[in-house]
């Protein structure tokens, strides 16, 4: 046992420090991909409040570095063609325009954003005078006219399902590190936890405390606040996974309390979590210090922001090293022969409450970890976790409930699935088709694509 | 701190629709959870697709209100074999998975801004309540003056629900008391010796998942007519987890089980709500807006339901009036 926990602590520096070096180059990196154009003509701030702004930007890109387009007349509309609202842009280039309501209202809708042709500078003229954005969470939402811009962009269906490839990727990596947790949870104890969507919450929100904390960590001249909270996520979660086992499933387990009352328990925790969250944090969405407007790279014709690299990365480092751990070392031997039998593994010797403790802290470090990326890519609130419980379920009984690889080949169907459904469907639809999706399989194959199968009924 | 105005609004609620409501969810979820031991986590879909089936009819249809009624029921059961072919035949936490899923497809897909011309999207359907207006006996404010008092379509409104929530427990009490019912309370306690004796258990299950869901389907019918408007926030995830609560206060496996738990959850939850409002509301709280501000406040009810639902579980999961031996709740 004390190999493998010397393992673990060798894993999570090396995993440190990876975190670190990546944001450290990456940081180092944007300015010179963006050419300084960034400067002139950067996204403008989210705003945090309860309404949902349109930030409309428009920018020639045949300069270098790019320059803002000033005075253009942007209009919003609605989906029935009724003008909701106007702007004009300033000298940055940028329009913001307030939709009516609150987020709330909004929510589900999408908007038609046109640039009025007249007010356009002499010989500027963008690729597209209108586009629709649809209002799929509760934040702000921007829209860029590039002018001149890099040709490809969006347009075969080819480079759309490539670029949903990518951020499809990304969104599976994080997903995957949450179900492997929920699933390896499940593996050892029985219990299908509902609450397990507040840990990822709980990460995103335990960063986002470090990140506000006063001053900015530097290392040799670059920032890498945001590098260190999440690394304090990490830490933090597993601290919480303690907690919760030691606080409250330990005992209950002792107790003899049943796997359905212990769901139940689960629910019941969720409920309370999720409202003490929102007691802590408010109900509006946020977003991390840094990261916020990146300008992405152009592979190819694909898009892909700095941060999103080095989200799916740190992910991809992660998987591996907890597949490894779970594969090659006593511990992970251990880990999975509880998972198959508590009473013979505690016949043989292993110390299967340890186990489980260590399982339950692994687990939701994994599972803050990817509450904390995630919120890095896309900004949270303190719901971002419950949102993806379905998810997280869904990968898991895709894939087996209780298997390692499962979780994980699961996860990344689902996560697939969601970005790449968009090509077909509207994207409002995505999570349905997900859902669908392991509703089939249990018809066709109910113990999962890689669980043992075992008749009940 | 005004007492009786806690006592009085605590009491409004717990009587009221919202009472009717949950009474009926968890009238619902007994049949499934406390006589047969299946876990729906999905009676939130249940009571959305009948609710939307009855507004529909007169809405989308132009039918009548009360072939919506019928239709909504005929839509639960279709819903109810949906969703038992695929997982009846496995592990209990997979029904919970799958029926907890299918709910939130139902909300996603009806509540969608591409179908938002039949169902009107995030903002719902109204203008269909005149049916059921038209039959109201009552006018003014009926109660008892001083202490409770409810407008005439909510006593309306209560009326017609309580008298469904009367004849569900006397349906109730009847089948479970019947040689069909003492079959789904042997499926709870041991599914293998119900099977060994020659019972279809799967096609039992299959039936209770029905019975169910047309209890929810009420649910939904008042969830539409008592604020005469739908729309897919009524229907959202917690409905069925508080429904679930409602359950296990009173006790799962009785028949008044959920009729004293629906009254008992919304006494406590309006009057917690209540009480945190007056604390951190008016010019000198009861609470520093340091502590607790009015937005916070509004969250420390759902925040002690949570606390209760988990202490409910670990230390009494038989609820105030039920009986232990008979539930032991566990999987196999």
């Amino acid at each position: 046992m004390h190999v493998g926990l010397t393992r673990i602590a060798a894993l999570f520096a090396a995993f440190f420090v990876a975190v670190v070096v990546l944001s450290g180059s990456a940081q180092a990196a944007v300015p010179s991909v963006s050419a300084g154009g960034s400067a002139e003509c950067a996204l403008p701030e989210a705003t945090d409040d309860d309404s949902i702004s349109i930030l409309v930007r428009i920018c020639d890109r045949r300069d270098e570095p790019q320059t803002p387009v000033e005075g253009v007349t942007t209009i919003v509309e609605d989906s029935s063609g009724q003008v909701v609202g106007e702007g004009t842009t300033g000298a940055d280039g940028t329009a913001i325009v307030d939709l009516p309501g609150t987020a709330i209202d909004n929510l589900g809708q999408s908007f038609t954003v046109r640039i009025d042709e007249q007010s356009l500078p002499e010989d500027t003229q963008p690729e597209v005078l209108e586009r629709t954005v649809a209002i799929n969470l509760d934040s702000d939402q921007s829209v860029t006219f590039p002018i001149g811009a890099a040709e490809g962009a969006g347009s075969g269906i080819g480079v759309q399902a490539a670029q949903l490839f990518v951020g499809g990727i990304v969104f599976s990596v994080l997903l995957a590190m949450a179900a492997l947790g929920l699933s390896m949870i499940f593996g050892t104890t029985g219990l299908t936890n509902f609450s397990h969507g507040e840990l990822v919450t709980f990460g995103a929100l335990a960063a986002f405390a470090v990140d506000q904390l006063p001053g900015a960590i530097r290392v040799g001249g670059i920032n890498i606040t945001v590098a260190v909270a999440v690394v304090a996520a990490f830490v933090l979660s597993g601290v919480f996974g303690w907690v919760n086992d030691a606080g409250l499933w330990r005992p209950l387990r002792r107790r003899g309390t049943g796997v359905i009352a212990m769901m139940i328990v689960s629910i019941g925790l969720s409920i309370f979590l999720r409202n003490v969250y929102q007691y802590l944090a408010g109900a509006q969405s946020r977003n991390y210090s840094q990261f916020s407007a990146t300008q992405p790279w152009e592979i190819g014709p694909i898009l892909l922001t700095p941060k999103e690299l080095i989200v799916a990365l740190v992910g991809m480092a992660m998987l591996v090293a907890v597949t490894s751990l779970l594969q090659f070392t006593r511990l992970g031997k251990a880990t999975r022969s509880v998972a198959d039998n508590p009473a013979l593994s505690s016949a043989t010797g292993i110390n299967v409450e340890r186990v489980i403790n260590l399982v339950w802290i692994g687990g939701a470090a994994l599972a803050g970890l990817a509450g904390a990326l995630l919120g890095l890519t896309q900004g949270f609130d303190y719901q971002i976790g419950f949102k993806l419980l379905l998810l997280i379920f869904a990968a898991t009984v895709l894939g087996g409930l209780g298997t390692i690889w499962g979780a994980i080949v699961g996860a990344f169907i689902i996560g697939l699935l969601t970005e790449l459904s968009t090509l077909l469907v509207p994207a409002e639809f995505k999570f349905v088709s997900a859902l669908l999706v392991l509703i089939i399989v249990l018809l066709i194959r109910p113990q999962g694509l890689l669980g043992r199968a075992q008749r009940v009924g | 701190m005004d007492f009786q105005t806690i006592l009085s609004l605590s009491l409004q609620s717990a009587l009221g629709p919202t009472a009717v409501i949950y009474a009926l969810a968890a009238i619902g979820l007994n049949v499934h959870f406390g006589y047969t031991g299946l876990l729906n986590f999905g009676q939130a879909g249940f009571m959305m697709v009948a609710g939307y089936a009855l507004v529909s009819f007169p809405i989308v249809l132009g039918l009548s209100l009360w072939l919506g009624a019928l239709a909504g029921l005929l839509l639960t059961v279709v819903l109810a074999l949906l969703l038992g072919v695929p997982t009846l035949r496995l592990r209990a936490d997979y029904l919970a998975i799958v029926t907890i899923a299918a709910a939130e497809i139902i909300r996603q897909s009806i509540g969608a801004a591409t179908l938002s011309d039949t169902f009107g999207g995030q903002d719902g359907l109204t203008g269909f309540i005149e049916p059921f207006r038209a039959l109201n006996p009552y006018t003014g404010s009926i109660g008892i003056p001083g202490l409770v008092t409810w407008s005439a379509f909510d006593f309306w409104v209560m009326t017609v629900g309580w008298v469904l929530v009367a004849i569900s427990c006397v349906v109730i009490w009847l089948l479970m008391r019947s040689p069909w019912g003492r079959v789904l309370k042997s499926i709870r306690e041991d599914e293998d010796a119900v099977r060994s004796l020659g019972k279809n258990v799967y096609s039992y299950k299959m039936q209770a998942l029905m019975l169910g869901g047309l209890f929810g389907a009420l649910a939904g019918f008042i969830t539409a007519l008592r604020s005469a408007s739908i729309g897919p926030s009524f229907f959202a995830t917690d409905v069925t987890f508080f429904a679930y609560t409602v359950l296990l206060i009173g006790g799962a496996a009785r028949v008044l089980g959920p009729v004293a738990g629906s009254i008992i959850f919304w006494f406590l939850i309006s009057g917690l709500g209540i009480f945190f409002a007056q604390a951190t509301g008016g010019a000198d709280p009861l609470i520093p807006a340091s502590i607790m501000t009015s937005t916070q406040a509004s969250l420390m009810r759902f925040i002690f339901l949570g606390l209760g639902l988990m202490l409910l579980m670990i230390f009494r999961p038989q609820g105030i009036f039920g009986d232990r031996r008979e539930l032991a709740i566990d999987a196999r």
